[in-house]
């Protein structure tokens, strides 16, 4: 088993015919995901990547049955892609655009929320189900299909915890990239929710940063929810106050959101502690032995 | 990205919010004229920078001649004004705004931020103003309201007098508080913004509402559809290699160590950066060259790191995902040929061909260590800052 993701996912590609949706659609594939189809608004009937790129989600929809959708168009297009998505039925959706404005997403969360969607993003690298479908970004050949979940707002922070967990034989059962802005679509709690009732995940890694309070929210759940040992790392241990570093959500403001703080939550919550980045793989064999 | 107050006042003027009446110079000469247009004999000299805590740095003077507007004038503009909020160099003080002066009867605080737990625009208000919000909401959080804005309804009339109540405004002060908080969400919206502070939000002796400060941050990712706020930019107020690195797309934030990195991916950089720390060493910056991290890319980031003269050593960490480990070894190769790189580099490659791109580094003449493990190379990079 896994979360969100498995081998009977049939993939929409929004802003498919781009240079980064083309890339990263043909690592998709080859990796074994089924890309049923894709969106780019005037290129209806043309065939890209040996599927049939289509004008709208809904045409999409109607035509091939698409039950999951990645976006890749540009920034100032997101609001409107997710909810034609939403709109159409679609009820897993993965931005990985970068710069969605924040308030952009303050409506297209309310809506998604009252529509029952899930929506991962914006601002990150995806899902990836080992073995199974890869819907992102990530490289699939440091994946090995295996034990531990990883839920993480940064991409190649992840790819750190996976290679380790990798290169230790212990695997990913699922690694979902939340992503690093501010208002994400699908939080920590949400992803540590589905991991708690997944056979397939023995322990989970989260990969949190500084800024905000997710992380707090989510010790504090983990506490009370979750029976399955979480290993957690934060990022930024070092960042300076004030200054946003790279995630638009990266951000210790007015006091608030720094690592120490996250760590000493996490610790108190009963989460094991990766002090250094380097010891994420090991601290979740650790646990695991 | 920061407003100065003169700009934010401009945006509260037009919103219909009540400002004083107020003139921007950016030269002493002009501070005569400043305070003759605008009238009385009490004025408030304030020294524009992006920064908070202006007043106890001496940045903010009550005068009453003009010929003392003009003495404060020509004693801040092209200075740097250091306050608690600044780093050690300070800000450089550019314009100054001369204010009517404004007879304060109570000071209060208002404040509007995205709220990440409630996913909302919040409004926060408190009878205590003046002073540090962070101390209210930790000693006295009974003094502070947080109201959230439901996107649907924006800001109702129910709302305006729950904040009111708190901010102890009387029968006419929450009619004019009614009116206000509807053009602060509607300026809030309008232009994209992610903080709106108002500290003080007065109420004048003569019993009204009056914004006395204006505290105004954008959010980076909407700047593409402001063009009004693009106009308001002022890049002396930013550190010149992050504006530089701005430009070039490039994230890069300026520490005091001495260990430049150059990383691939936000989460990454900062987790290089506390790796570095971990082993006894100090991070010259932040940086994030991104996900593709090409020759051109990577040697905008070299200069940029160069440019800082700290640097001893350089650590390059990039998790090779999609592009080919092979590939970026030779943009950085290229790179450091092109930019002409001194001092020793460290890279750590990961990902794809990882060992055949470490090879290319290896093989080269150049001053290069090349380590696939993240652990070896920081204590490398530590050991040559030393």
């Amino acid at each position: 088993m896994s979360i969100l993701v498995d081998k009977n996912t049939r993939l929409l590609v929004q802003g498919f015919t781009g240079s980064q949706a083309t890339l990263h659609s043909e690592q998709s594939i080859e990796y074994g995901t089924n890309i049923v189809g894709g969106v780019t608004p005037g290129k209806g009937g043309q065939t890209h990547l040996s599927v049939p790129v289509f004008n709208s989600v809904h045409e999409a929809v109607e035509a091939v049955q698409p039950n999951a959708s990645i976006i890749f168009v540009p920034a100032k297009f997101c609001k409107d892609s997710i909810l034609e998505a939403a709109d159409a039925g679609i009820k897993l959706i993965i931005c990985i655009t970068e710069g969605v404005p924040t308030l952009d997403m303050l409506i297209v969360k309310k809506r998604v929320d009252e529509l029952g969607i899930t929506l991962i993003g914006p601002n990150c690298p995806g899902i990836i189900t080992p073995g199974e479908a890869k819907l992102g970004i990530m490289p699939g050949s440091i994946h090995l299909e295996g034990s531990v979940g990883i839920i993480s707002r940064s991409g190649t922070l992840t790819y750190e915890a996976v290679k380790q967990t990798s290169d230790l034989g212990l695997g990913q059962s699922t690694c979902v990239g939340i992503g690093g802005d501010p208002i994400p679509g699908t939080s920590f709690i949400d992803v540590l929710k589905m991991m708690e009732s997944d056979d397939q995940t023995k322990a989970i890694v989260m990969v949190g940063e500084i800024g905000g309070t997710a992380e707090e929210e989510a010790a504090e759940f983990i506490k009370n929810n979750i029976s399955k040992p979480v290993i957690s790392y934060i990022a930024g241990q070092t960042a300076p106050a004030g200054k946003r570093m790279g995630h638009a959500g990266a951000i210790i403001a007015g006091g608030k959101g720094t690592a120490a703080d996250k760590i000493k939550k996490l610790e108190e919550c009963g989460v094991h502690i990766a002090e250094n980045l380097l010891q994420i793989g090991k601290k979740a064999k650790e646990v695991l032995d | 990205m920061n407003l100065h107050e003169y700009q934010g006042k401009e945006l509260f003027s037009k919103f219909g919010l009540p400002v004083s009446k107020n003139t921007v110079i950016a030269s002493a000469d002009d501070a005569v004229n400043a305070c003759r247009d605008i009238g009385g004999n009490k004025w408030v000299v304030k020294a524009q920078v992006h920064a908070g805590g202006r007043g106890k740095a001496g940045g903010v003077k009550l005068v009453s001649t003009p010929e003392e507007a003009v003495e404060f004038a020509n004693h801040w503009l092209g200075k740097r004004l250091i306050t608690y909020q600044t780093d050690s160099n300070g800000q450089l003080v550019n314009s100054i705004l001369v204010e009517e002066c404004t007879d304060i009867a109570k000071e209060l605080y208002l404040s509007a931020v995205v709220d990440r737990g409630t996913q909302r625009i919040v409004f926060i208000g408190s009878s205590e103003g003046g002073v540090n919000i962070e101390e209210v909401a930790e000693n006295t959080p009974e003094k502070i309201i947080y109201e959230p804005i439901d996107p649907l309804t924006g800001p109702m009339d129910f709302q305006s007098r729950k904040i009111s109540k708190v901010l102890g405004l009387d029968g006419e002060q929450s009619k004019q508080f009614s009116k206000m908080l509807p053009q602060l969400t509607d300026l809030f919206v309008t232009h994209d913004l992610s903080l709106l502070e108002i500290n003080p939000l007065v109420i004048t002796q003569g019993g009204k509402l009056h914004c006395l400060d204006a505290k105004i941050n954008i959010d980076s990712n909407a700047i593409y559809r402001q063009p009004e706020i693009q106009a308001m930019h002022d890049p002396s107020q930013e550190d010149p290699r992050e504006s530089e690195a701005a430009l070039n797309d490039l994230s890069y934030v300026s520490l005091d160590g001495n260990i430049g990195c150059m990383v691939n991916g936000a989460g990454l950089a900062m987790g290089t950066m506390d790796t570095i720390k971990y082993f006894d060493g100090s991070p010259a910056n932040f940086l994030d060259v991104g996900g593709t991290a090409t020759q051109d890319r990577v040697s905008k980031a070299f200069k940029l790191i160069l440019a800082d003269p700290e640097v001893r050593v350089v650590l390059v960490n990039i998790f090779g995902g999609i592009v080919r480990c092979d590939l970026i070894a030779e943009g950085i190769l290229a790179a450091i040929k092109e930019v002409g790189v001194s001092i020793p580099v460290v890279v750590r490659l990961e990902g794809n061909n990882a060992d055949i791109g470490s090879n290319i580094l290896a093989k080269s003449s150049a001053e290069i260590v090349s380590l696939n493990n993240l652990e070896d190379a920081a204590k490398k990079a530590v050991e040559l800052s030393k």
